[in-house]
């Protein structure tokens, strides 16, 4: 099912293939190259499908890894790298949203509903043990049939 | 003509389908067999038409009959046949009759295999599984007609996507679909459960061969697609967190949780409700898979089916079937008491943890899957949930299970004691950190990601062998190891599945971790290094194929000056689709694949070059694989072929109703 997105990306291609980076897109120091790499993979090509700016083929992309790497070479911290971006773009350009406002629900609600799940399993063992204390196992009527029936076959 | 037989029996099927949900219902609830065996062969001829319809279907793709729009979209006369044939699910409409296949297929199964089932459930369950083929023949029908003429046919087709035009993604789809619509006949027999108001070992056991089938297949399924994505893409990614790919993830997660709480009904007749819930939720998240795969809704910006007819008419499906459903669990689940009593320290508790675990994540892939529509909703807020995201929130519960599953797998029914379980595992506890520690420092002092992976994986494969080297019993060497090699197949299917636990473990963090990756523009004949490789750029040709035009070039990696692999990278342009594709080379080891990309030719001379060592990588589809056949090894597992023995006795001697 993965390949649509892919069609998608490759139909908006419209100056030719590329591969994702290019040579002559990279810095020529390794060590701010591999940061521009790092805080691309944090960025969502505008107009793919969820796809961050490192992989993606779209020229878009292109022009954001190119505006990354400027704002890089330039100096900018890996943060001030993004937040001029997220000010140009908005946030929609960020694949792991802020943790601020109405965004708080989405990363609290996996840790919410652990502890809600094992706090209901707790409560449902115990429960149930302490209640079979007073009424011990029996099997009903229907049940004694069913043994007779699968022990003499 | 054939044509119009397929559309005619795809019409006929759905009226089938139609009287199939109704008359054996109503015959179970008034207790009237003869209306309750018009269910059998209902579905079978359900299933029959629906085959003759997609018969139809691929004799039109094979046969290059363009008079049909959807051939005229996804074929054309040059194409190899394989892609031809695969071209019948390679488009919405002939994908959507796929799936109703399917779920008639399931359905004439449980038909054939439902002997022993007691009259009234299998009535219901063939009910409900009719009004599910019903919902979507009438979907086909109605949005997305395969069978839709053209008043003028062109001379030729606009070609199969290119994309699709490849081995691994010929199969994907159909492996998805038996995943995601087996999961369909568990929802049948959890909503006839609801119905019959009874829920006892029987029915775990006749769900869970279904849920394990749904299972294999949607593993495969999944396999499949990341593996092709791995080559495919250019750049070695295996998975992108994608709503779509989220959408085939989210019903495996639920279908490993529910394949293990059907292992507690029907050994312990506990955990009843949840595990109908599960049925439910499963089948469910399979429906929202479909929604987002074909309404478009999630990625908006470039929504696939512009029809938004269809998307409406399968949220209709989603809420009809899932408010139905719920609702019904709501006034029933309450009847349904559990009887076996555990302790909180036990294989039951533990069971419970690995369906908390598998469940959340789930959850936490659906709310980040939706979290920009609800953002955008209710918050007005325009943001992406991307794989940054999910590798942080998700991983930590893979981790979690991993952790628990080889003790929880050795604890006893009922009451365990922690300590002696631990004890029970010490070896492979020490093996496993052993390892870690080994890899952490033989690794040139980067991420703990690499160390922790193996370490992880080891433990579950360890574990694995650990749990069925105790359960071979006492005794000397010799005489453990032939018993071992006696132990029941689910046994050995419990612990080939976990080990491909493991290992898809190990693959994922190996090659996170350690992957080396150069990109650059190498002249022909420029020898140059990555890791511990020299890679040669020989040639690059231009080669026709048959339905394409190839970039092909020549390269060759050597190690230790010695050559080790030649592989062919080529880019290729499909003229007809008008669409290039990147075919990357691979040389597969077992400890690493060479991955090498061709990208343009420079300006300055030279082409674009990408090169990748991927340690590990093999491992990660290799330990699905595995996974895949531990279930197989479950589903072959004695008690499975003697309950079906028993089924056809009793199906001689009816019981009365009850």
């Amino acid at each position: 099912m993965m390949f649509k997105r892919l069609i998608l990306v490759l139909s908006l291609m419209l100056a030719g293939p590329a591969i994702a980076v290019e040579p002559s897109e990279m810095l020529d120091d390794p060590a701010l190259e591999a940061r521009a790499r790092e805080v691309s993979k944090e960025l969502r090509c505008l107009v793919c499908r969820n796809e961050n700016i490192d992989d993606s083929n779209a020229s878009l992309a292109k022009e954001l890894r190119v505006l990354v790497r400027d704002r890089i070479a330039a100096g900018d911290s890996n943060e001030e790298t993004i937040d001029y971006l997220v000010d140009r773009y908005g946030e929609y350009v960020l694949l792991k949203p802020t943790v601020t406002g109405s965004n708080l629900l989405l990363y609290i609600a996996g840790p919410a509903m652990l502890l809600i799940g094992f706090g209901v399993a707790l409560f449902y063992i115990r429960g149930r043990n302490r209640r079979s204390i007073t009424a011990p196992e029996q099997l009903s009527p229907d049940e004694e049939a069913r043994l007779k029936e699968i022990l003499g076959r | 003509m054939i044509i119009e037989l397929g559309h005619f029996a795809l019409t006929l099927a759905f009226a089938v389908s139609l009287v199939q949900m109704v008359i054996p219902l109503i015959g179970a609830h008034k207790g009237w067999s003869g209306w309750m065996a018009m269910a059998e062969p209902a579905a079978i001829a359900q299933f029959l038409l629906v085959a003759l319809s997609f018969g139809a279907l691929t004799y039109a793709f094979v046969s290059s009959d363009f008079s049909l729009s959807v051939v005229v979209a996804n074929s054309h006369t040059l194409k190899p046949m394989i892609y031809k044939v695969s071209g019948v699910w390679g488009n919405h409409e002939g994908s959507m009759l796929l799936w109703v296949l399917i779920v008639t297929l399931f359905g004439a199964m449980a038909a054939w295999f439902g002997g022993g089932l007691p009259p009234t459930l299998r009535a219901r369950v063939l009910a409900v599984q009719g009004s599910i083929g019903a919902a979507f023949m009438a979907f086909v029908l109605f949005t997305s007609n395969p069978f839709e003429r053209l008043a003028v046919p062109p001379f030729d087709g606009q070609d199969l996507n290119p994309l699709l035009q490849d081995p691994g993604l010929a199969f994907h789809p159909p492996f998805l679909y038996l995943g995601y619509v087996g999961l369909s006949i568990c929802f049948s027999f959890a909503v006839a459960a609801l119905i019959e108001g009874r829920v006892d070992a029987a029915w775990g056991r006749w769900v869970r061969p279904w849920t394990l089938a749904a299972w294999i297949c949607l593993t495969i399924g999944i396999a499949l697609g990341s593996w092709w994505a791995y080559y495919e893409l250019g750049w070695g990614g295996f998975w992108f967190w994608d709503p779509v790919e989220n959408a085939s993830f989210m019903p495996w997660l639920i279908a490993a949780a529910l394949l293990h709480s059907a292992i507690v009904v029907e050994k312990r007749e506990s955990l009843k409700s949840w595990t109908i819930l599960l049925a439910i939720v499963a089948f469910g998240f399979s429906l929202v898979g479909a929604f987002i795969t074909r309404s478009g809704i999630i990625t908006s910006v470039h929504a696939f089916a512009t029809d938004p007819t269809r998307g409406v008419f399968l949220l209709l499906i989603l809420g009809v079937f899932m408010g139905g459903a719920l609702t019904l669990y709501a006034a029933r689940a309450s009847a349904m008491e559990a009887k076996g009593v555990f302790g909180l320290v036990s294989r039951e508790s533990a069971l419970v943890f690995n369906n908390i675990l598998l469940a959340v994540s789930a959850f936490v892939v659906f709310i980040g899957t939706i979290w920009p529509l609800v953002a955008e909703m209710a918050f007005d807020r325009k943001l992406s949930v991307g794989a940054p995201f999910f590798n942080m929130a998700f991983t930590p519960f893979m981790v979690a299970l991993g952790l628990i599953l080889p003790i929880g797998a050795v604890m006893p029914w009922k009451r365990a004691r922690m300590g002696r379980a631990l004890r029970q595992m010490a070896p492979a506890l020490v093996l496993a950190v052993a390892l870690g520690g080994l890899v952490f420092a033989l690794q040139t002092g980067r991420s703990a990601l690499g160390p922790v992976g193996v370490a992880l994986g080891a433990w579950l494969v360890s574990g694995a062998f650990v749990d069925l080297w105790i359960r071979a019993g006492r005794g000397p060497v010799a005489g453990k190891l032939l018993r071992m090699t006696r132990l029941p197949r689910s046994d050995w299917g419990k612990a080939v599945a976990h080990s491909g636990l493991g290992i898809t473990m190990v693959g994922i963090a190996g090659m996170l971790a350690w992957q080396q990756e150069d990109i650059r523009v190498a002249q022909l004949g420029e020898r140059f290094e990555v890791g511990q490789y020299e890679i040669v750029l020989e040639t690059v040709e231009r080669i026709e194929g048959p339905n394409y035009i190839s970039t092909t070039a020549t390269v060759s990696a050597w190690k230790n000056d010695e050559q080790v692999a030649t592989l062919l990278p080529e880019k290729r342009v499909y003229p007809v689709a008008g669409m290039p594709t990147t075919e990357a080379a691979l040389d597969n080891g077992l400890l690493r694949d060479i991955y090498i990309a061709i990208g343009d030719p420079q300006d300055g001379g030279g082409w674009a070059i990408r090169t990748y060592i991927k340690p590990l990588a093999n491992w990660i589809w290799a330990g699905a694989l595995i996974m895949a056949l531990g279930g197989m090894l479950s589903l072959s597992d004695r008690r499975v072929r003697v309950a079906a023995g028993a089924r056809k006795e009793r199906g001689a001697a009816p019981m009365p109703a009850e």
